[in-house]
């Protein structure tokens, strides 16, 4: 049997180091965001600045940018699914009170 | 000898896993959001009794740990078996300082009375029953996985330690790393929505 050989990509420790500190400054913005009354936008810009934290775990520590295409679509079918099902939820809430 | 071992199968399986989870989580928040729709007043008030401070430090630690454990995988993947042991033993130590904090910070609720079907909070109007309702679902489903993660976590250890998981047959330490991931994931959007959103 021949052994078989998939390229693995290696993060440095560096880069590491970025997303990290991405990460901690995007969270710093969201305590301050949150001193300040946006309305109703307070939700949207807590969750905007929630999903560009998520993306950068997910795309990076979790390596997605570096998955094949297969990857890539299903992570997107999962967050479509969830969107949908939120979205209609919200088609009946918001005309039933 | 040597075993194939199919990487694209084995981190399919575990995504498929995650997406699982995601929609676990996923319910819960879709509970959440419809009823702040209901009760945003009372998820504001409500809202505002919890720790920020201490909510604050738990998502910096968790992220924290997210970093070392992708520095455990970069480090085994470069052959730096000593370093990726140590940074997954500060991985562990983060999950071990984000339960000891989230302890803290249930006691002193519980303390106050405030806690599912307590007659204190069952005083309070439905909005505070249902936010209170949720935030211990949610903080406590999350925490489950914080202590199966670092249960998982403790494993990938005792294998790299016993030389079954290497620089060239990682896997295993990838994919409980990508369940680590998960559970910094559901905080990132937990911290906002019930500490900060308020």
């Amino acid at each position: 049997m021949k052994e078989q050989h998939e390229a693995h990509h290696i993060t440095s420790y560096r880069f590491n180091a970025i997303i990290w500190g991405a990460l901690l400054v995007l969270t710093v913005v969201t305590v301050v965001a949150a001193q300040f009354d946006f309305g109703f936008l307070n939700v949207v810009v807590a969750m905007t600045i929630a999903t560009t934290k998520a993306a950068l775990v997910i795309f990076f520590f979790m390596h997605l940018h570096y998955e094949k295409p297969l990857f890539k679509i299903l992570v997107f079918l999962t967050f479509f699914l969830l969107a949908i099902a939120i979205g209609f939820t919200f088609f009946d809430i918001a005309y039933r009170y | 000898m040597s075993a194939i071992k199919d990487y694209t199968g084995a981190k399919l399986g575990m995504w498929l896993f995650l997406f699982t989870e995601v929609l676990l989580f996923g319910g819960l928040f879709l509970l959440y959001a419809a009823y702040l729709h209901k009760f945003p007043q009372e998820f504001h008030v409500s809202g505002k009794e919890l720790n920020v401070v201490l909510g604050g430090i738990n998502t910096v630690v968790l992220i924290t740990s997210s970093w070392f454990m992708a520095l455990s995988i970069s480090a085994l993947q470069q052959g730096h078996v000593g370093q990726s042991k140590k940074f997954l033993l500060l991985t562990l130590a983060m999950a071990a300082a984000f339960l000891v904090i989230k302890y803290f910070e249930w006691s002193a609720k519980i303390r106050l009375g405030i806690f599912p079907d307590s007659q204190v909070l069952l005083a309070r109007p439905p909005g505070d029953v249902i936010f209170f309702g949720l935030y211990y679902l949610m903080t406590g489903l999350h925490g489950l996985h914080v202590i199966i993660g670092g249960g998982l976590l403790s494993f990938a250890y005792f294998l790299i330690h016993t030389g079954r998981v290497t620089q060239k047959d990682f896997v295993f330490l990838e994919n409980s790393g990508l369940y680590w991931h998960l559970v910094d994931l559901v905080w990132i959007y937990l911290f906002p929505l019930f500490y900060l959103i308020a």
